[in-house]
């Protein structure tokens, strides 16, 4: 790709103990990429994101931002990183404005771009109007903005967002998802998340994460193809013989279903368009059609549940 | 950056009402602790008038002030201290400072420097008291001078033990209490074997109480200064040292 690489990850490994939390983990994120981590709990999603922080030192494994190593020259190559952990890091004791200026200065911007920095984020993330309340006070969705505001402040190349949509109402998962994508323009984003509507919602490419192995990573695009439809279900008034649909062009596999109704599968070319004909021809009763649509959930849970192929080809791999 | 942490510390400091709660509380006692002094220095005052070279007001009044205030502020220190990264930690806030373009040198010196302002502010009050008397009597500002400075190390050095207590663990209260152990402790430790006439050993070189004394008195001597900053050097070191294992381990 002649994108920019903003982050590249090459074999990282996190023990804790005994425990591998992360096992051999490697991708980029290129410029106007928005990337998300999907795992079940305790995949080691947010081991990976604290450790591309600098939260967390990885057991093994390189990490660079922008070129920089994070554990050689840790000061330069976090200025281009901004994060937000599960729980917004936020001092309840301050009120936003002040909070917000501390981040700025922590991120090391000039003395007299503070207050320009602090206007922006304010104005990206909606807390124009709450500048002077502590954020003690807040709502949960407010503090998550302003955890969001912090991580843009210093306008890095690099934003890790941790379920940055946990706890909040559907209108501002729709805000906070349009920030995203806005950010996404312009910065790389990393984010976890549960919500598998949201990656397809938000992200353009995704990755699976599985008691810490990378067990899938594509575009959404690609995903999409996956998800395409691989199935028919169809009703018909007056069933016929399992073997006449077989012989119908495209259809691979018939699957009989209570009610009169057939799953029919195939694998190229929709066979739509030949059975509606020759059920017509056949006086078949054909009163329903329906593709069938593998869901992201599906995928992830074929690939997350299903234990012993999954590790069966990672090890073949 | 230093400053920045340092100002953000003092700041939610003075943002709870512990700050106002020990500034009043210790000021209350030092002023009554005070007023005793005055009342014995008044006592005496005729019997010391006929002697030479009498203790003034500074030995009488100033030391035995600045003695009790010390073992008051034993007792204070560790709630001030106990807060400084045991919350970061349990408020998950740290992260902030973790994914910042700041070192954990920075970090540590930052928080160091925030609790050591706000010591400085309650020395600031103190020192209102002594100085106070200059209206009225002859004062040995020498004398008060190695007594701040007494003061200011000690405290220096248990804002640093208390500091290091604050990064080792999550629970605020046990690192109050951690604090508060090891800082008697180094105040009490040369009571094993005091009853020998001589007593110069180790135990007494690390007590704490016994480099302070001499500065009370009005000697400064190098050793006792070496003493404080290389214990506020060595808990400030493990502090950092702390924080960074933190990254590796959990």
């Amino acid at each position: 790709m002649s994108k920019e690489v903003l982050v590249r990850v090459e074999q990282l490994y996190r023990y804790y103990s005994q425990t591998c939390a992360v096992d051999n983990v490697s991708f980029d994120l290129a410029k106007g990429e928005v990337l998300g981590f999907l795992g079940p709990n305790g995949a080691g999603k947010t081991s990976t994101m604290q450790m591309i922080t600098g939260n967390l030192a990885p057991s093994a494994g390189r990490i660079s931002i922008q070129g920089i190593d994070l554990l050689d020259r840790p000061k330069p190559a976090k200025r281009e990183i901004g994060y937000l952990p599960e729980q917004p890091p936020v001092y309840r004791e301050l009120t936003v404005d002040e909070y917000l200026h501390y981040c700025a200065k922590l991120n090391r911007i000039a003395r007299s771009a503070v207050a320009g920095a602090v206007a922006t984020a304010k104005e990206r993330c909606g807390l124009t109007d709450v500048g002077a309340r502590l954020i003690g006070n807040l709502s949960k969705g407010y503090q998550q903005r302003v955890g969001i505001a912090q991580a843009i402040i210093h306008t890095p190349a690099v934003v890790v967002l941790d379920e940055p949509t946990v706890g909040l109402d559907p209108i501002q998962i729709r805000e906070i998802r349009a920030l995203i994508r806005e950010l996404g323009a312009e910065h790389g984003i990393i984010l976890s998340t549960h919500i598998l509507p949201e990656v397809q919602a938000t992200c353009n490419r995704v990755q699976i994460i599985h008691k810490g192995r990378l067990v899938f990573a594509d575009t959404t695009a690609g995903l999409e193809q996956r998800l395409n439809a691989t199935s028919l279900i169809a009703g018909f008034s007056r069933p016929p013989d399992p073997a006449a649909l077989q012989q119908v062009t495209g259809v691979d596999r018939v699957e009989a279903l209570e009610g009169g109704r057939v799953r029919i599968h195939f694998s190229d070319g929709n066979p739509a368009e030949a059975l509606v004909e020759r059920a017509a021809a056949s006086h078949w009763g054909l009163h329903e059609l329906t593709p069938e649509r593998r869901t992201l959930e599906q995928i992830f849970i074929d690939l997350t549940c299903t234990e012993a192929p999954v590790a069966a080809g990672m090890e073949a791999a | 950056m230093i400053f920045t942490i340092a100002a953000r510390e003092l700041r939610s400091l003075f943002l709870s009402p512990l700050a106002w709660a020990i500034l009043a509380v210790t000021q209350f006692i030092f002023a009554y602790l005070f007023l005793s002094q005055i009342e014995a220095y008044i006592d005496l005052q005729p019997r010391l008038a006929a002697l030479e070279g009498a203790p003034g007001v500074a030995d009488i009044v100033i030391a035995p002030l600045f003695a009790d205030a010390a073992i008051i502020l034993l007792l204070v220190t560790p709630l001030v201290t106990m807060r400084v990264l045991s919350e970061e930690r349990r408020s998950r806030t740290i992260s902030l400072l973790f994914s910042a373009p700041v070192s954990m040198t920075e970090i540590i010196l930052g928080k160091y420097l925030g609790v050591l302002a706000f010591f400085l502010i309650l020395i600031g009050m103190l020192m209102l008291m002594p100085l106070s008397l200059i209206a009225g009597t002859e004062l040995d500002l020498g004398k008060l001078a190695a007594g701040m400075l007494g003061m200011t190390l000690v405290l220096a050095a248990f804002a640093a033990i208390g500091l290091y207590m604050s990064a080792l663990t999550e629970q605020p209260t046990v690192a109050a209490i951690t604090t508060f152990g090891l800082l008697l402790l180094l105040w009490i430790i040369d009571w094993a074997g005091s009853n020998r006439l001589e007593n110069t050993g180790v135990l007494a070189y690390l007590s704490m109480l016994r480099h302070y004394e001499p500065l009370l008195k009005g000697l400064f001597s190098s050793v006792d200064v070496a003493y404080y900053l290389l214990v506020i050097a060595l808990f400030v070191g493990l502090s950092v040292r702390r924080l960074d294992a933190e990254r590796l381990q959990h």
